[in-house]
């Protein structure tokens, strides 16, 4: 896992993050992330937003876009005013049509037949703003930006 | 996946002792509760007390250890935090289980 924070005085707080596309280097990502200096301010809810976010995202190109093979994720936020705009770059599979999943959220009404999954782009869809997919040289894109002003 | 089982009557209260249910250990969660409700009365209460984040992945492990139930018991769960309570709350799953705000709370009731 490698950390990079410019220090440019005027430039806005930076985080970078690169780490082997695995559930636990995700999770200790993850950890590095929210225990370092640029966030380290957030509000408990503003954090939970974050790392549910995160998390979905990271774990989804764990189990899709390298589906268990090995392979390494980037993450990279910078805190705004009121914002962090999130990236996540990796070299695995494009998505599906090179398109986001819908995310519709999951059917709850049936009792016998609950979903165990499915779950994830319905929340990054609903917890996430501008969110933007791109295939790119062979690399995927994802974009997005996360409130942190208290809601 | 540490999980502290303790009978109280027809009430098996589980809590679990980790910090986090998410993709690295919902399998381990789910194979850990298998073993545990191989003897489970009529009540089951999963106590997430410490639990300060769950994904996508602890879900579903959750979702899948109320179908070990069976169709005529519902999972109940206790002591959800900020966090968890989100992902429940996003997913409608709130809707599903019988939520108790603290495990001490139905305990004190159960005796």
């Amino acid at each position: 896992m490698s950390f990079a924070m410019p220090s440019e005085p005027f430039s806005p707080p930076f985080v970078r993050l690169v780490f082997n596309s695995d559930p636990m280097a995700v999770r200790h990502a993850l950890k590095a992330l929210f225990d370092g200096r640029p966030l380290r301010f957030l509000s408990e809810d503003a954090r939970g937003t974050a790392e549910i976010v995160l998390s979905e995202a990271l774990n989804n190109v764990v189990e899709h876009a390298y589906a268990a093979q090995p392979g390494q994720i980037e993450v990279s936020i910078t805190v705004e005013t009121g914002a962090l705009i999130c990236a996540i770059t990796d070299h695995g599979l494009p998505m599906p049509g090179e398109q986001l999943p819908a995310g519709r959220p999951p059917a709850v009404s049936d009792l016998d037949d609950l979903p165990e999954g499915g779950f994830g782009w319905h929340m990054i869809r609903s917890l996430s703003h501008d969110l933007a997919y791109r295939r790119i040289e062979g690399r995927n894109e994802l974009r997005f930006r996360l409130l942190t002003d208290a809601t | 996946m540490e999980l502290e089982v303790e009978m109280r009557g027809d009430l098996m209260l589980v809590r679990v002792r980790e910090d986090r249910i998410d993709a690295a250990v919902a399998i381990q969660f789910k194979d850990r509760m298998r073993e545990v409700l191989a003897n489970a009365p009529a009540r089951v209460m999963l106590d997430l007390e410490q639990v300060g984040f769950l994904d996508s992945s602890g879900l579903g492990a959750v979702v899948a250890v109320m179908k070990l139930l069976g169709p005529d018991r519902r999972l109940e769960l206790a002591g959800l935090t900020p966090t968890v309570q989100k992902v429940f709350r996003l997913t409608r799953m709130d809707s599903v289980f019988i939520i108790h705000p603290t495990a001490r709370d139905v305990l004190r009731d159960a005796v």
